[in-house]
């Protein structure tokens, strides 16, 4: 595998490239193309790191680990909770803060503050032609010249391999309860969670197991205004059912269970991730009928376990929104396509951009269409 | 400022196309009378004006769509125009161009509380789109200073922000789907009510392209319960660089306000005089607002009133009621209006690392002198977007140019402390000149490689946000007339 150990020897061998790279951080989220290994693992190292400026900086290889735990000793963290697939997909390896950003890999905190790809300030990337590129600083707010921080998150190598990423990062809750609601359908689940969502109690995240027909509801801050604004939100909630709290280590279990979707962990069949508007769920799970699913971020983040091979898509018709294959058989992949085909002006502009970020088409081929 | 000669062969075509145009516009969407043009010869930078060619006001997508075309066929430079409220120049007119204002496109199309989305037609104004749901208790956050004029497709051009986006972020962290004209009038939907939008991320690349991209003509939001409450602590400072630490450790000790703003010695005893705020006689004013209920806010001011007392404080005002709120935030929201009473100014925008303030503001400081110009600093703490007032004379021949030459500097020292040119005007035509302070000619190609694919004849706000020399290979081969 194709190793540089530092951003010059990376651009030296994407200039020498003759073939298809597969652009990979630790290889744990199943997401690398076609062509010969090249890993930015060993691009790591926590650049700089200012908690009164609630900014840091680190090479795209570096351990997300790393980062957690620096941040974790200044009582920060990022704030879009990154989920972590190895126990979803059965891989191993050492998840890395480029994966997590070429992924835009966001967790149930998505909801209420954003997605990775805003909390990212600043790249620095080596295009299709070995050229380094930086875009963005490290600054919380900047439009100096087009913004290719956001296009580079959720590009999975494919636009360039980045090699340093600057984030925003927010000081942690200093506790945390949920809020869960029994009994409840799919239909009353999402109504239930907007309900929430609705009121100025700051929920920080909203899940839905239509397993055990609970809808879970965080609420996160100052211990007293967490027991506060629990006790607020139970109340408004009243309507939709009789509340139960959870809080210190087993709302901290639950939550992680949702962020990685444990519920999936060692079961068979393909895992889908659909992105639709909250209130279009239910309807949708009828469409699909999944073996399992999961509802986050509200309603707008579903899992949905399917049989090995079914088309989820075909099965959803034609809907607002898209669906990713995120585990499935290199058979199922090769048919469906890990990502949603675009409408045409769309994919256009897309295959566009990938000409001329990467005009020899080297850099994860084929991966998003 | 230097903008490009006009096209002649451009110009001569003007009759054909106001023809042309007529036939897809209502008769009273077309001006092309000199006089009437003249309405839209400058945006808020008005420094620079030129009236532009013709002027169009689309009430539709589709006509949108329509004059896009035409003037893609015809080779016509296109100038999109929210509200002309930009301190960038971002829609300053060139003779040889078509401005499209969207003003007539201010509809409300859809608001749904229970999915937290509202979309409107991009004209619309950034007040009047939390006017749609205030009603209802929710807000729509990004509020730039200008939200009572400004519209949202300027907002998305230039992801504009606010004082109070180091909590709720800037437009791109609240926008969720666009439909947008292409140059050549194709209409695209990108992302929707939903909240990633599938494939690349396009509408985060639309969003502060500054009308180079495409036209925006809807625009599906993100909306807010609004908190319970909200109120502010007013913190007097003799010192500068004490009033940054206290920022820093404001920040660091896990409160997160929804707004720190930072007013020095010139603004403080200007706005005071002319809001009649009742601001402290010091040399640095912080206001830091925090929201929730009743008691959360206590706590919270609590918190950072005991910070501040470690700082030694000349002056500490809890608000305790919404009138105490609305006279601490008097004078800061009449900052600009005020120092605009006693003279002309330009306002920057750097944004800078929080950790660099003290050593910024004591620079700005020197150059002051060595300029002869005076500066008054507001701006947005928290997040280190800076908003130098350099004070000149408007009617004094060459000030205006030692204002610009002060400004720059300034800019640069932003950029070399860490920073960058601009945190939420954009650069338009105000900082297209500095762009090489900040990027290499390969960080500046990758982002023209980018209009090469949206616009690859370059007719769209073509002489923007890069520096002509830059940009020239790309405008210049003037496109084949129809």
């Amino acid at each position: 595998m194709l190793m540089p150990t530092n951003e010059a020897e990376l651009a030296e061998m994407i200039r020498a490239a003759t073939g298809p790279l597969s652009v990979r951080g630790g290889n744990t989220r199943g997401l690398a193309g076609p062509g010969a290994p090249l890993g930015v693992g060993a691009i790591s190292g926590i650049g700089l790191y200012e908690p009164g400026a609630l900014t840091l900086v680190a090479r795209a290889g570096t351990p997300l680990a790393d980062i957690e735990a620096a941040l974790a000793a200044e009582n920060q963290g990022l704030p879009f909770e990154p989920m972590d697939h190895r126990g979803l997909l059965g891989t191993e390896g050492t998840p890395t803060i480029g994966g997590v950003i070429a992924a835009n890999v966001s967790g149930p905190r998505r909801i209420a503050v954003g997605a990775a790809r805003d909390f990212l300030l600043g790249v620095r990337y080596v295009d299709g032609a070995g050229t380094v590129i930086k875009n963005g600083g490290r600054v919380m707010k900047n439009v100096t010249g087009y913004d290719l921080v956001k296009l580079m998150a959720g590009s999975h190598g494919t636009l360039g391999v980045m090699t340093e990423v600057a984030l925003k990062v927010l000081p942690r809750a200093e506790t945390a309860a949920t809020v869960v609601l029994g009994g409840l359908g799919a239909g009353a689940g999402v109504a239930a969670m907007s309900a929430a969502l609705g009121t100025p109690y700051e929920v920080s995240a909203a899940a839905y197991d239509p397993a055990t027909g609970e809808a879970m509801l965080r609420i996160e801050g100052f211990a007293a205004s967490v027991a506060y604004r629990a006790e607020r939100l139970a109340d408004v909630l009243s309507d939709h059912g009789k509340a139960e709290l959870r809080d210190g280590a087993q709302s901290q279990a639950l939550w992680r269970d949702i962020r990685d979707v444990a519920a999936f962990r060692g079961t068979d069949g393909d895992v889908w991730r659909i992105s639709v508007k909250p209130g279009d769920a239910p309807a949708f799970l009828d469409a699909v009928a999944p073996d399992a699913a999961l509802l986050d971020w509200g309603g707008g983040l579903i899992w949905a376990r399917m049989p090995e091979g079914a088309d989820l898509r075909r099965r959803a018709g034609a809907f607002a929104g898209h669906a990713t294959l995120v585990r499935g058989t290199g058979a199922t992949r090769a048919t469906l396509g890990a990502f949603h085909p675009q409408p045409s002006p769309l994919a256009a502009i897309a295959a566009g951009l990938r000409q001329r970020f990467d005009p020899r088409g080297i850099l994860n081929p084929g991966l998003m269409g | 400022m230097e903008m490009p000669v006009p096209n002649p062969a451009v110009l001569a075509r003007k009759s054909r196309l106001v023809e042309r145009l007529q036939k897809v516009l209502p008769p009273d969407a077309v001006i092309f009378d000199e006089a009437e043009t003249r309405a839209y010869e400058c945006d808020a930078l008005t420094a620079y004006k030129c009236p532009p060619m013709l002027v169009v006001l689309p009430s539709t997508t589709q006509e949108v769509s329509d004059v896009l075309r035409i003037c893609h066929q015809e080779g016509v430079p296109v100038v999109p125009r929210g509200s002309g409220t930009s301190l960038a120049g971002g829609a300053l007119p060139t003779a040889d161009c078509v401005i499209l204002g969207v003003a007539r496109m201010n509809e409300v199309l859809e608001t749904d509380y229970a999915n937290r989305v509202i979309r409107v037609q991009s004209g619309r104004t950034n007040l009047s789109v939390s006017g749609a749901v205030e009603e209802e208790g929710f807000f729509y956050a990004p509020d730039p200073s200008s939200q009572l004029a400004c519209a949202i497709a300027g907002n998305i051009a230039m992801n504009s922000g606010g004082a109070h986006c180091l909590k709720y972020g800037v437009t791109t962290n609240n926008l969720l789907g666009v439909t947008m004209v292409m140059m050549d009038g194709t209409i695209v939907e990108i992302g929707g009510a939903h909240l990633d939008s599938g494939g690349l991320d396009l509408l985060g690349l639309i969003c502060g392209s500054e009308g180079q991209l495409g036209v925006v003509t809807e625009a599906t939001l993100r909306i807010l319960r609004k908190p319970e409450g909200a109120r502010p602590v007013l913190i007097g400072f003799d010192d500068n660089e004490v009033a940054g630490a206290c920022v820093s450790d404001i920040i660091k000790a896990g409160v997160l306000p929804v707004a720190i703003e930072f007013m020095d010695r010139l603004c403080i005893e200007t706005t005071d005089k002319f809001a009649k705020a009742g601001y402290p006689d010091c040399n640095a004013l912080l206001i830091v607002e925090v929201e929730g209920s009743e008691a959360e806010i206590d706590a919270q001011l609590d918190t950072i009133t005991e910070i501040a007392r470690r700082h030694d404080p000349v002056e500490l005002r809890q608000s305790k009621s919404p009138e105490e709120s609305a006279k601490i935030w008097l004078g800061r929201k009449s900052a600009f209006g005020a120092i605009g009473q006693i003279n002309d100014y330009m306002c920057l925008d750097g944004t800078i690392p929080v950790s660099s303030l003290p050593f910024v503001l004591r620079r700005i400081g020197e150059m002051s002198e060595e300029f002869g110009l005076e500066v008054g600093n507001v701006f947005h703490a928290g997040d280190g977007n800076m908003h130098p007032l350099i004070l000149f004379d408007a009617n004094k021949p060459g000030d205006l140019e030692l204002c610009e030459a002060f400004g720059a500097e300034i800019l640069k020292l932003c950029v070399e402390a860490g920073g960058c040119l601009t945190g939420e005007h954009g650069v338009g035509i105000e900082k297209r000149d500095l762009m090489t302070v900040q990027y290499t000619p390969e960080d500046l190609e990758a982002q023209m490689a980018v209009k090469d694919v949206f616009d690859p004849a370059w007719l769209l706000n073509p002489a923007k946000v890069f520096p002509l020399a830059v940009s020239q290979a790309r405008r210049d081969p003037a496109p084949a007339a129809a």
